[in-house]
């Protein structure tokens, strides 16, 4: 098949991804879009004869709009814009889970510095606010006090893009120093891993100890649904254990539409890369028969 | 292991057999974050700064 590869920078997470598709003797185009420009009638990209398009832009704005486009040129692409849409907006994702019956963490949005405080009254100290777009665990605030919150409003009030005045507090989900990431392909498992640390953030990219983990039922249930709830994909579902280590009871906090998964590569024994070409092979061969012809 | 130069120091950096246009290295020397933008001769740049939508 031929594969568009949209992207800004190359991750470790992309160079595993294309050494697999290279092994493979799959066509590559990598396709940098800080240097193309996308038109209603066609891109200066070289997208002809792609079979699918996989979105890795480390930016959400470009990979928002890129995905956009190349789904407006008739080529499938993964993620398609509209799982990156919910994906990339909390508020979006909250929705999208709580309309589909996954546990999610409470929520609350509000537009005025005033309306939060409410908002983060009502849920009691320690809460968490949150930017409604962002990553690796950046500008995530944990409230512990009513002076902490006034501080951090009148900072994001003052300081902050229009996107910080959209004021997303949540519940504190008081889980066992670990939070689980699993990486799945239309809601099947790749595989999973614990993300471990003492700092209320777990994040691998905060420096989380990463282990692999075996999902039991419940939370292959709530993968496969979270999955369902923003239309499928390649997708980093983040779950965290409600009650305790190993309770069995789980919330949804969050679904990554451009996952990373070189540290999930690194902790366990499947191959996550070459799962993933798996199944990109199966998604372009639905899309084009002959792709992988 | 071929090498370019650091476009901040000046100072040689030599960089794997299997490097990718837009991969990110570091200069051992200075520190700074490079950008790969060519492999064949291989070249760097200074690579952007972090924003505040990147991630995954």
């Amino acid at each position: 098949m031929k594969v568009g590869i949209l992207y800004s920078r190359i991750r470790q997470d992309e160079k595993l991804l294309l050494n697999e598709l290279r092994d493979r003797d799959h066509e590559i185009e990598k396709i940098d879009v800080r240097k193309q420009q996308f038109g209603l009638d066609g891109t200066t990209a070289d997208i002809d004869n792609l079979d699918i398009v996989v979105d890795r832009c480390l930016s959400t704005s470009r990979s928002l709009y890129a995905t956009r486009f190349i789904d407006h040129y008739d080529i499938p692409v993964i993620n398609n814009p509209e799982t990156a849409d919910v994906c990339a907006d909390k508020a979006k994702n909250s929705l999208a889970l709580d309309a589909a019956g996954v546990p999610t963490p409470e929520t609350k949005v509000a537009f005025t510095v005033d309306s939060a405080m409410d908002a983060i009254e009502s849920f009691g100290y320690p809460c968490v606010l949150k930017p409604v777009v962002g990553s690796w665990g950046r500008l995530m605030a944990k409230l512990d006090s009513e002076s902490a919150a006034e501080a951090v409003l009148e900072h994001k009030k003052v300081l902050g893009h229009y996107e910080h005045k959209v004021f997303y507090v949540q519940e504190f989900v008081d889980k066992p120093g670990r939070d689980i990431r699993v990486v799945a392909t239309d809601g099947e498992p790749v595989a999973a891993m614990t993300r471990t640390s003492d700092h209320w953030l777990t994040n691998a990219a905060k420096g989380g100890d990463t282990a692999g983990f075996e999902l039991d039922d419940t939370a292959l249930d709530l993968v496969e649904k979270a999955s369902d709830a923003v239309g499928g994909g390649l997708l980093g579902v983040d779950l965290m254990e409600v009650g305790g280590e190993n309770s069995g009871k789980y919330t949804v906090h969050e679904i990554n539409h451009t996952v990373e998964f070189k540290a999930l590569n690194g902790c366990v024994d499947v191959d996550v890369p070459a799962t993933v070409v798996d199944w990109l092979e199966t998604k372009a061969n639905e899309a084009t028969p002959e792709a992988t012809q | 292991m071929s090498e370019a130069d650091c476009p901040e120091c000046g100072a040689t950096v030599e960089l794997h057999d299997d490097i990718e246009v837009g991969e990110i290295i570091d200069c051992g020397t200075c520190g700074a974050e490079l950008e790969v933008i060519a492999v064949d001769p291989p070249e760097l740049d200074t690579a952007p700064e972090l924003e505040e939508d990147w991630g995954e």
